[in-house]
């Protein structure tokens, strides 16, 4: 291709390999930066439209044809809070997210309405077994039974941890309860046979023993960071 | 017409498919085969992406072979897998953001597929483009038949479903005495499931057996 000129040389000197190798990874370096300037702002649009669609599974809107007029229809106010409980900032709550960890005085809050009835969502960021998992936890309008739950995860093992995904494991947190006594207590994610002390539980999913208690952990750390808030 | 299929590329398409199969005969990719076979689905869409690879990876390289210096034509070719890999991963995730979500990290992992290196040493590099691209089609759909064959078994075995469809979790069949096998699921699985379709194909094929 574009080093077709060079036939005439011989491919072993030191100066054609040299010469060579420099032009490969120039023209690579061009290629990859001219595709990644290009796309990044379709794929970042994706991005924005995938997150909207996964803060909406968390208020049961799965499969939503048109994200973006659901979005609106249900969410609104992106809200953060500090780690006192109290309101910081009336919007930009869904551009700060998961960058939470590093930033505890702008936790990002979305309030739905759904039917009428006010719900909370709350982010969930953790760690799985091969990499990140995350999610988003919709409560009910006193900030203590779970009306949803969405899940995902970037690499755990499909048909094992990967299961934290499907239906089955999301259905049993509906209606459970994170508070106990006025307390932020989490809900706990167990082998079957197993009984928390103090909290509501659900099943841990079998041979996903490490993602599930991901999502344990996860869970009680994130509402850790929101107990001020979701006791007010 | 005649050359473009003469028996020789026929050969090149037709032998990975089997008597030269790339994971049961020469054992490349296997790997991959253990880590995305739990469910069908994962291993049909592996095996495309993988084929589709393959296939251009050859051509590209086939056509720059004369020109690559001996001594670094390994990293050149590891460059053209790891470019093209790249590109495809940033066209999906703007184009197809679904199937880039459902493909995450099997994207990456078909850069350190054997098969691909392997095939570019073996046959693109003294080969034209053409015969090249026919022996990375059979050379891909090779691999795709053994992950489909394995991701069949391991899912139907492992969580009675195929494709994410119910099959065998039925009262019925529990009441019988019938148990998913939670085995199946584990990695090591793939491996004894692999082995017994290499035993079954070196029982039929005399060719293949050591005398």
């Amino acid at each position: 291709m574009a080093n077709d000129n060079k036939k005439g040389l011989s491919t072993n000197s030191n100066a054609y390999t040299l010469i060579y190798a420099a032009v490969l990874v120039v023209i690579v370096a061009f290629l990859l930066s001219a595709v990644a300037s290009s796309l990044k702002e379709r794929q970042e649009s994706n991005e924005r439209l995938d997150k909207k669609a996964q803060i909406l599974s968390a208020i049961n809107v799965n499969d939503s044809e048109d994200v973006l007029a659901d979005y609106t229809k249900y969410v609104k106010k992106e809200l953060m809070v500090n780690i006192n409980g109290d309101v910081v900032s009336e919007e930009g709550g869904f551009d700060t997210d998961f960058k939470m960890a590093a930033d505890e005085d702008h936790l990002p809050v979305y309030v739905c309405e759904v039917n009428g009835e006010t719900k909370y969502i709350v982010p969930l960021r953790g760690a799985g077994l091969w990499g990140p998992i995350w999610g988003y936890v919709g409560l009910n309008d006193d900030k203590s039974k779970i009306y949803g739950i969405y899940f995902a995860h970037e690499s755990e093992t499909p048909g094992l941890g990967a299961e934290i995904v499907t239906d089955k494991f999301r259905e049993p947190f509906k209606g459970k309860d994170i508070k106990k006594g006025g307390e932020v207590v989490s809900v706990a994610v167990l082998k079957k046979g197993n009984k928390a002390e103090g909290q509501d539980q659900v099943d841990a999913i079998s041979g996903g023993t490490i993602t599930s208690t991901g999502v344990h952990n996860m869970l009680k750390s994130c509402l850790e960071k929101y107990r001020n808030f979701l006791t007010k | 017409m005649s050359e473009l299929f003469s028996k020789q590329n026929k050969e090149a398409f037709w032998q990975p498919l089997g008597k030269n199969n790339p994971v049961t005969v020469q054992v490349l990719g296997i790997c991959s085969a253990l880590a995305v076979t739990a469910q069908l689905k994962p291993a049909l869409v592996m095996g495309i992406a993988v084929t589709i690879i393959v296939a251009f990876a050859n051509v590209i390289i086939s056509l720059i072979r004369n020109t690559i210096p001996m001594r670094i034509r390994i990293i050149v070719q590891l460059v053209v897998v790891a470019t093209l890999v790249t590109i495809v991963n940033q066209i999906l995730k703007a184009f197809v953001y679904d199937v880039s979500k459902e493909l995450s990290v099997y994207v990456g992992l078909i850069i350190t597929n054997c098969i691909l290196m392997g095939r570019l040493e073996a046959f693109a590099m003294m080969n034209k483009p053409w015969p090249s691209f026919l022996d990375g089609l059979g050379n891909g759909l090779g691999y795709a038949k053994i992950l489909i064959i394995v991701g069949f078994f391991r899912e139907l075995l492992g969580s009675g479903t195929l494709l994410g469809f119910n099959v065998l979790n039925y009262e019925c069949l529990q009441n019988i005495g019938y148990m998913n096998n939670g085995m199946m699921l584990m990695p090591a699985m793939a491996l004894i499931v692999v082995a017994c379709i290499i035993w079954w194909q070196r029982a039929h094929d005399k060719d293949l057996q050591e005398k």
